[in-house]
C-alpha cells in the first residue's frame, strides 16, 4: 500500500487531461457545477466499488472472459447508483439524464479495472480508484466552473449563489456544445504549456 | 412517413450524436486522424448500432417488459452489445479476409463506444420507439456519427500541415477545431421539422 497510488491520479495522470479517458460526461454534463458534482459523486461510487470488487474476484475469473465479467460488475453498480440518485435527488438525476446510465461505458472505469485492479492488491486498487476519482472530479469542476461563469454569468450550487452575477450579458455559446470543446481544448493547451501534465 | 423523416434528419443533423449530444467522443478523437480509417470506423458503427438496436428492442419488448425486469436493462443491453460485437468479429474473420483487414481493428473498440449504448437506451426508454422508428433512428444516428467523423478527419489531415503554437499541437487543436465544427452544427438547431 503506497500513497503515490493515490496521488498520481490527481494531477500527473489525470483521467481527463492526461489520459483522455471519460471525455463524454466531461463535455456533456459540465453546463453547471451542480451537475459536475453529481456526476463526480456517481463516478466515484462506481469506480471505487468496481475496483474493489474486481480486485477481490481477480483470482476466480478466467482470463478469457474477464472483460464481460468486469462489465457486468460495473453495469450492476451503475444500476444501483441510478436508483439511489432517482430516490434521493430526482432533479439531479433528471439533469444528468442519459449520462447516468452511460457511466457503464465510461472508459475510465473499465480502463482502471482492466489496467490496474485486475492485477494489483485490494488496498492499492482502492487508493488508485480514489485518486482517479478525485482527479476526474477536479477536472469536471474546473470545466463546469468556467462554462457556468462565462455561459450564465454566475455560479449557483444547490440554490446557494457561490459567485454573484459578474457578467450581465453572458456568452450563451459556452453552455452549448461548442463551449465545451473550446474550454477543454484551451485548458489542455495551458496545461501543456506550463508542463502541469 | 413524415414522422420517420423527422426522426432521420433530427438524428443526422439537428441532434448529431457527436457534435451536439457529446457521445462517442473517444473514437471521434481517436480514429479521426486519417480519412480512410474514419470512414471505415463510421460504417462499422452504423452496422453494429442498427443490429444491436433491433436485438435489444426485441429483448426489451418481449422479455424484460413482460417479466417486469426493466431495471435489468443496463446489464442485459451491454452484454448483448458486447457479445454481438464479439460474434461479428469472429464471423468476419472466418468468412471474409478483406472485410477483416478493413474492419478488424475497429470492431473491438466499438464495445466501449458509448454512442451504441446511448442509442439503444434512447430507442427503448427515452422515446419508446416502435421497431420501424428504432431502425430509422439507429441508421440515421450512425450516419450522423459517420458524417462528424469524416468531417473531423478531413480537418485533421489539413491540420497536420498547419503550424499551430507548440502547446496546441495534437489533441488541443483538435478540440478547438471540434468547437468550430459544433458551432456550425448549432445552426441546424433552428430547423423546423
Amino acid at each position: 500500500m503506497r500513497i503515490q497510488e493515490f496521488t498520481k491520479g490527481i494531477i500527473k495522470r489525470n483521467a481527463v487531461f492526461s489520459l483522455a479517458l471519460g471525455l463524454c460526461p466531461t463535455l456533456a454534463v459540465t453546463i453547471m457545477v451542480e451537475n459536475a458534482l453529481g456526476m463526480a459523486f456517481a463516478v466515484t461510487f462506481v469506480l471505487v466499488l468496481s475496483n474493489l470488487i474486481v480486485s477481490v474476484i481477480k483470482g476466480f475469473v478466467p482470463p478469457d472472459v474477464r472483460i464481460p465479467c468486469f462489465i457486468v460488475v460495473i453495469a450492476s453498480l451503475v444500476t444501483v447508483i441510478e436508483f439511489i440518485m432517482r430516490a434521493y435527488s430526482p432533479t439531479l438525476a433528471e439533469h444528468l439524464g442519459i449520462f447516468l446510465p452511460l457511466i457503464t461505458v465510461n472508459c475510465l472505469i473499465l480502463g482502471r479495472a482492466e489496467a490496474f485492479a485486475s492485477r494489483r492488491p485490494v488496498a492499492d486498487s482502492i487508493l488508485d480508484s480514489l485518486g482517479m476519482s478525485v482527479g476526474f472530479g477536479l477536472a469536471l469542476i474546473m470545466v463546469s466552473a468556467i462554462r457556468e461563469l462565462l455561459g450564465s454569468g454566475k455560479i449557483v450550487i444547490f440554490g446557494h449563489e457561490i459567485v454573484p452575477t459578474v457578467l450581465s450579458s453572458p456568452a450563451v455559446a459556452m453552455t452549448l456544445a461548442p463551449g465545451a470543446f473550446l474550454t477543454i481544448g484551451i485548458l489542455l493547451a495551458i496545461m501543456r504549456r506550463f508542463r502541469v501534465i | 412517413m413524415e414522422n420517420l423523416l423527422t426522426i432521420a434528419i433530427g438524428a443526422i443533423l439537428v441532434n448529431n450524436i457527436v457534435l451536439t449530444r457529446f457521445l462517442g467522443l473517444c473514437p471521434f478523437f481517436g480514429v479521426s486522424t486519417r480519412l480512410r480509417n474514419a470512414s471505415m470506423m463510421g460504417f462499422a458503427v452504423i452496422f453494429v448500432m442498427t443490429a444491436s438496436s433491433i436485438i435489444t428492442w426485441a429483448i426489451y419488448q418481449y422479455l424484460l417488459i413482460p417479466l417486469n425486469m426493466e431495471y435489468m436493462r443496463l446489464v442485459v443491453f451491454i452484454l448483448v452489445i458486447a457479445s454481438f460485437v464479439q460474434l461479428t468479429a469472429i464471423f468476419v474473420r472466418k468468412h471474409s479476409q478483406r472485410l477483416h483487414r478493413a474492419f478488424g481493428i475497429y470492431l473491438p473498440l466499438i464495445t466501449t463506444n458509448c454512442a451504441i449504448l446511448a442509442v439503444v437506451l434512447i430507442n427503448t426508454m427515452v422515446k419508446e420507439y416502435s421497431l420501424l422508428e428504432t431502425i430509422v433512428n439507429s441508421v440515421a444516428t450512425g450516419v450522423g456519427f459517420l458524417l462528424a467523423l469524416v468531417l473531423m478527419a478531413g480537418i485533421r489531415e489539413r491540420l497536420d500541415l498547419a503550424d499551430p503554437p507548440g502547446a496546441f499541437r495534437g489533441l488541443p487543436i483538435a478540440f478547438v477545431s471540434a468547437a468550430l465544427l459544433a458551432l456550425a452544427f448549432q445552426g441546424f438547431g433552428g430547423m423546423l421539422l
